[in-house]
């Protein structure tokens, strides 16, 4: 019930944004010439703003003339090439984060040294990086999507990482020291019982982390210029921009729709694992 | 032990790490004769960033990395103004209209959840390809989504017995909002802000990969790239890093001053 | 888990033992000073005395929870270490600490799993605990299920679980109400005197003392040394004893040892370390 009440607000919200946007261009095209009066920050004519009705048409149109696929299906072709490349460096990004996790918790020493290079990491725009990545993955035995989802990785492994070592410190000294009084070995411990308590801290990371993976692939796509994703898609369509705005519109909505998939994905993993566990009697 | 000798033993660690690594990227660029264009070394990165700084010495025609690093430092920090401010204002306006903060707020997490970047060619073409406001807007965008949804959750994530108490002293909701509310939610706007701060940089670059003036980091990153001049290019993404770490210890900074009975953590 | 020792061997022996915490630093804290005391097997004792006396420090020696400053602790003739390792005693602490995903068998079942038990003797072993306090159909609950009384058996059972000789309890009674903690008391004195089990329990109580131990150790703090040894005579403990006219005889001595120890204490002074959150931890 309170699901189906979430969806209608956030449909509701949809539906007002979209009211706002035909609203605008209807004000802008009735007190002034073609694209509007000129102070309006945006020009309200059909190609710079085409029409909402428009854009949701342009799916179910063929995607290119000539050719009997439609947009729609070409998206979710494109969506799938990326999803597969995001979850590639989730995979990795998750590995690299916890094992970074491990090892910090490991060592004392290198919990105080590693933390600040890792924050720092994520101000090194590494996506900037793309073409040379992609150059370097060209020498090794990596393919072209496999060094964007080394991009993807990048970004992914930080939440995992930083809220990884925060899980996995959670469990209660009482706790430690119960595994401590079995004899329990440093694995058995993280094993049995930090990696348990560590749950709750690292599915919202996966969550961001799965976010980010699509974020990554897409903009790997861009720079790398790596074809068949979202990412090159929506290179193409904006330098087509002129022929066909509704394309782009179509393509940035199936980015995001892309990226709202993974983090349900995320939320069902999550409720999947903490199935049985408190919740939160409040 | 004083202050500054504990803090010295508190960074050196991290000093180690960092020398252990610069060091051992350097030995084994050099160990294993990796090419420059895979990875350049750190010495060479560090000598083509002194040589690019003031002007490019050949005849590439790129823009002077200063003069980049200025331009996407600006981009980068508008936009993060700029998102910072309606991020916040639309949060307090979400409290207190509470019927059109529900309904919104749960759309802010959706579409926060989504590749923002990828509006860049949206703002280009509203905007214009060449206007700084296009790149503005993205980093804006994605600055927003975030701090928005930290605000809300600190402005309403109250404790009930607090607002109870305040209802006690027949408090008007104006005064639990200054009183109450704001104190509550100004860590987590702090925490968003950490969070926004690096991320404006990168987003600035992204943006820059679509359009806009020439004179910025991004488009001297790829220019430095497709000339194979991989050293220039590392070189620009130290200067990018040197801006999206000088915003994030600014924001640390900011954090510690303003919850100075607080830990932070991570730095 | 057979016992092989002769009469004569103490369960535990405690020969001039000493803990410094933060010892060669400016807070160097002396917890305890030159501890001796012998516990044969099969006894029930009580450590009782202020905060700050170092009981549940000396427990945590005894665990090998904490290292030894000085003197030694001896378990069956064994290091305290061979102790922990061999594991010879089982541990309950304050906050039943089960873990919150595992179902309440499982939690029982934990140290069984570490020791390399198969499946089905854990299931079976499991059983016959809850059987034991008396939660015979809880098992496949989980600890948020219970009632703070029922979870603190849980941690009993699951200190229980692999039959060790000697039982450490750190104020496992300590956060439940009255009715129930006489309950737990009477049940703890049938499950030990079942399985013929060495306890050393640390309490704040002095009824709870009186009630359960065959001799009672009161502390005295700053540095913990003992102050004296309170003998309770022999008889039947069960419920009666508690309105019995002995009973109230040893809490009264109980109670005048205390007296005489808070006495000697000045008015103010460094709180007892938490020896949960020192080196215990790591």
């Amino acid at each position: 019930m309170r699901r189906l009440s979430r969806l209608l607000a956030i449909a509701a919200v949809g539906l007002a944004l979209a009211a706002v946007w035909e609203g605008y261009k209807l004000i802008g095209q009735s007190i002034g010439p073609e694209g509007g009066p000129s102070w309006l920050p945006v020009a309200t004519d059909d190609l710079t703003m085409p029409h909402t009705w428009d854009i949701l048409a342009a799916f179910v149109e063929p995607v290119q003339r000539g050719r009997s696929e439609t947009l729609a299906v070409f998206l979710l072709r494109s969506a799938w090439f990326t999803l597969r490349e995001a979850a590639l460096g989730f995979a990795i990004g998750a590995i690299v984060g916890l094992g970074l996790a491990l090892i910090m918790l490991r060592s004392r020493f290198l919990d105080r040294g590693l933390v600040p290079w890792i924050n720092i990491s994520q101000t090194v725009p590494l996506i900037a990086l793309a073409p040379i990545v992609v150059t370097w993955g060209r020498t090794t035995f990596l393919s072209d999507t496999q060094a964007v989802s080394l991009i993807a990785a990048y970004l992914t492994f930080f939440p995992v990482a930083v809220n990884g070592l925060a899980g996995l410190k959670s469990p209660d000294p009482a706790s430690v020291e119960l595994m401590r009084s079995y004899a329990a070995s440093w694995w058995q411990t993280v094993i049995k019982l930090r990696l348990p308590a560590a749950r709750a801290y690292l599915f919202p990371a996966f969550k961001l982390a799965a976010t980010l993976s699509v974020v990554g692939a897409i903009v790997g796509e861009i720079s790398a210029g790596v074809r068949g994703g979202l990412g090159r898609v929506i290179l193409d369509f904006a330098g087509r921009y002129t022929t066909g705005p509704e394309k782009l519109y179509a393509a940035v909505v199936a980015a995001g729709l892309l990226g709202l998939f993974v983090f349900w994905l995320a939320n069902l993993a999550e409720r999947r694992a903490m199935r049985g566990r408190a919740v939160e009697l409040s | 032990m004083t202050a500054i000798t504990g803090r010295v033993r508190s960074a050196a660690p991290a000093i180690v790490v960092g020398i252990v690594l610069l060091g051992a990227w350097e030995g084994l660029v050099r160990l294993f004769g990796v090419q420059e264009f895979l990875l350049p070394r750190p010495s060479s990165i560090a000598t083509a960033l002194g040589e690019q700084w003031a002007g490019s010495a050949d005849t590439l025609g790129t823009v002077p990395l200063r003069e980049a690093g200025l331009n996407t430092g600006i981009i980068a920090v508008t936009g993060l103004l700029l998102g910072v401010a309606l991020g916040v204002v639309l949060a307090l306006v979400a409290v207190r209209f509470t019927r059109l903060g529900e309904a919104f707020t749960p759309f802010a997490v959706a579409v926060n959840a989504t590749p923002i970047v990828a509006l860049a060619p949206i703002f280009n073409a509203w905007f214009g390809l060449t206007s700084a406001f296009s790149n503005q807007a993205v980093v804006l965008v994605v600055v927003f989504f975030p701090v928005f949804i930290n605000t809300v959750r600190g402005l309403t994530d109250v404790h009930p017995d607090q607002l109870e108490l305040m209802r006690s002293y027949a408090a008007s909701e104006t005064t639990i909002l200054r009183r109450v509310r704001i104190p509550n939610a100004l860590p987590f706007f702090l925490t968003s802000l950490r969070l926004a701060a690096p991320l404006s940089v990168i987003a600035a670059i992204v943006a820059e990969y679509f359009g806009g003036p020439q004179s910025r980091i991004g488009p001297v990153i790829t220019q430095n790239a497709s000339f194979a001049r991989y050293d220039a290019a590392w070189a620009a993404i130290v200067v990018a890093s040197a801006i999206g770490l000088g915003l994030f210890i600014l924001a640390v900074a900011i954090e510690r001053f303003a919850l100075p009975h607080r830990p932070t953590e991570g730095e | 888990m057979e016992s092989t020792t002769d009469a004569t061997e103490p369960a535990v022996a405690i020969r001039g033992v000493v803990k410094v915490f933060g010892a060669g630093t400016d807070e160097a804290l002396t917890a305890i000073d030159g501890i001796d005391l012998t516990i044969a097997p099969g006894e029930f004792v009580s450590l009782i005395g202020p905060s700050g006396c170092g009981k549940s420090t000396l427990l945590r020696l005894i665990a090998d929870l904490l290292p030894l400053t000085g003197g030694e602790i001896s378990v069956f003739g064994k290091s305290a270490e061979a102790g922990r390792v061999d594991q010879d005693y089982g541990m309950a602490f304050q906050s039943a600490g089960l873990f919150d995903w595992r179902t309440v068998a499982a939690n029982i079942e934990l140290p069984l799993e570490l020791m390399g038990w198969s499946k089905a003797d854990r299931r079976a072993r499991s059983a016959e605990m809850l059987e034991l306090v008396k939660l015979p159909e809880f098992g496949d609950r989980y600890p948020w299920q219970l009632s703070g009384g029922m979870q603190q058996r849980v941690a009993i059972a699951r200190a229980l679980a692999f039959r060790p000789r000697l039982l450490l309890m750190d104020e496992p009674f300590g956060a439940l109400d009255e009715m129930t903690r006489e309950h737990m008391q009477n049940e703890l004195l049938a499950i030990v005197a079942d399985l013929d089990t060495t306890v050393v329990f640390v309490t704040h109580s002095i009824p709870e003392a009186a009630f359960l131990s065959d001799r009672v150790v009161v502390l005295s703090p700053r540095p913990g040394r003992i102050h004296s040894i309170v003998d309770v005579p022999m008889q039947a403990r069960t419920a009666e004893l508690r309105e019995h006219s002995e009973f109230f005889k040893t809490a009264t001595e109980i109670r005048e040892a205390l007296r005489a120890v808070e006495a000697t204490i000045p008015s103010a002074g460094a709180p007892e370390p938490s020896p949960s959150t020192g080196e215990a931890a790591e």
